[in-house]
């Protein structure tokens, strides 16, 4: 019992943050100190929502954006998870690469959107491999930081019972690496999701970025606000299912939670 | 005691091993000779920093560039390899396989059902059949240990390096980690070699105790044991032993442990 009232004070803490701001905000709308074209008050971005979700448009936006990020994302997962291995285990590969992708990584995904467009048009492709920059990298680094990690001491331990290589990697290294890999996949689902915004910005009929930049150019600042929070919300939720993924495949780990 | 010229003796002769640092070579080792009986349980003693680690190292084969020879029988120890196991102070379990997946660690090539019996036969002669599916974190320090000897053993290595195996645990377990080493060693028969700080660990476990001294490391005495086993820590001839031991490492003038006993 006690148990569960503590659960649920956990939660009131949780949310309780967000509903004064709520609150605040709204009362401040009420008596006229904040401009409703400036920003509209909680509840009638919550009208909008609805109406947005009634008429079904919400949801296509979210679809098609959710769509290309798991496109772009899948791409980079792939592509991070086998070129971060292979760099990890091999110190030539490493060398071979390290300068290129130090150099091409601090590079905005943004920055992209002028070649991305001249390369691939303004359809799906460019939008996807925006995304793909932008996942990529946080994937593909930290594989690799994670392969590294590797404690010496199992290495010892291998040497010494003359384990076999390819069985090191798969029972060692490679789950050694996983906390660093999950949070490689985290962050860039989480880059990708921003990106996907970015992308749509510029060139788009569809999505959560084109609903917001469609809004700004009829000043429909609830419809910006209901777009926005709709892009928090699904990242929170996204990130939340990653977490949980992470903890069933790491039980093993018993980390620090903060007091 | 006459040294027999086994083909499975390890035998050490003039083993010198420097490191470079910064400010120069340190020598390790210098001028190491030892011959070490197939079946024999040996302890090295010395303080911190003698070199007494490294020496186990290079038996196991993880340091090269050393001088001198080193060898089992003909052998000459030139990496590590499954004739020699090796239990460090840390468990070094590896966090994400179970007790059995741990001790199978070390097992290779063999058809699964051969591999299910080697590993229970080891976690049985360790007295940890229950824990097979546990993961590392869930088992005591001395379980853990134990988890890492029989990991150690399942190669039937003729040697087994115990690097202060028993360093990291508390008085209770080590007593009793000390007996079940033995009664592992009565089992197998695996010529043991065992490094520790603790002169009475030493005298307890060993045939003979080889004591070392500090930078650079050398053995400054072999004291051979001649006590029946089960040992009495508190019996005459132990603690002339003791006493022996002390007298190698502290002045004459201060022994306070002689008043203790």
């Amino acid at each position: 019992m006690s148990e569960a009232i503590q659960k649920f004070k956990h939660l009131i803490q949780y949310i309780s943050l967000s509903i004064v701001i709520l609150v605040v905000w709204q009362a401040l709308s009420q008596s006229g100190f904040i401009n409703q074209l400036l920003l509209p008050s909680p509840l009638r971005i919550a009208l909008t929502f609805r109406d947005l979700l009634k008429s079904g448009e919400l949801l296509h936006h979210i679809g098609v954006s959710i769509l290309r990020v798991l496109a772009g994302f899948g791409i980079a997962a792939v592509l991070g998870l086998g070129l971060g291995v292979s760099i990890g285990l091999s110190r030539t590969l490493d060398r071979v690469t390290d300068l290129i992708i130090q150099v091409v990584k601090p590079i905005p995904p943004i920055a992209w959107i002028p070649l991305a467009i001249l390369w691939f048009g303004i359809g799906e492709q460019s939008k996807i491999y925006i995304i793909f920059l932008g996942a990529f990298f946080p994937v593909i680094i930290n594989t690799i930081d994670g392969i590294r990690q590797t404690d010496h001491k199992f290495v010892e331990v291998a040497r010494i019972l003359a384990v076999p290589r390819l069985r090191f990697v798969r029972q060692v290294v490679l789950p050694g690496a996983l906390p660093a890999i999950m949070t490689g996949l985290r962050v860039g689902l989480m880059v990708a999701w921003m990106c996907v915004v970015a992308a749509e910005l510029i060139a788009a009929s569809s999505g959560i970025g084109y609903l917001i930049m469609d809004a700004r150019q009829l000043s429909q600042s609830d419809v910006v606000l209901v777009g926005m929070i709709t892009i928090g919300v699904i990242g929170k939720v996204m990130d939340s299912l990653i977490k949980r993924l992470e903890q069933r495949l790491i039980s093993w780990k018993v980390s620090y939670v903060g007091n | 005691m006459t040294a027999t010229t086994s083909a499975d003796n390890l035998v050490i002769e003039n083993l010198d091993k420097s490191f470079t640092a910064k400010s120069g070579d340190v020598v390790a080792l210098q001028g190491i000779d030892l011959n070490i009986r197939k079946g024999e349980f040996i302890c090295i003693v010395g303080s911190s920093g003698c070199g007494k680690s490294t020496l186990l190292r290079i038996i196991a084969g993880l340091e090269n560039g050393y001088s001198g020879e080193v060898r089992i029988g003909d052998r000459k120890i030139n990496g590590p390899g499954l004739d020699r196991g090796m239990v460090f102070q840390e468990h070094r379990l590896i966090p994400w396989l179970t007790v059995e997946q741990n001790v199978g660690f070390g097992l290779n090539g063999l058809e699964n059902g051969r591999r299910d019996t080697i590993i229970s036969e080891h976690l049985e002669l360790v007295g940890l059949t229950s824990f097979a599916k546990a993961l590392p974190h869930q088992l005591s320090g001395g379980m853990a240990q134990r988890v890492s000897i029989a990991r150690a053993l399942v190669n039937n290595p003729q040697l087994l390096l115990l690097d202060e195996p028993f360093g990291a645990l508390d008085a209770f377990t080590r007593i009793q980690m000390q007996q079940e080493v033995l009664r592992i060693w009565e089992m197998e028969r695996t010529t043991m070699l065992l490094v520790t700080h603790d002169i009475d660990e030493a005298i307890f476990l060993g045939d003979r105790v080889v004591i070392m001294s500090s930078r650079p490391g050398t053995v400054k005495k072999i004291i051979p044991v001649h006590l029946p086993r089960p040992r009495d820590r508190s019996c005459y001839d132990f603690v002339q032993i003791r006493k022996e031991i002390y007298a190698e490492f502290f002045a004459e003038a201060e022994r306070p442990f002689a008043y203790a006993i």
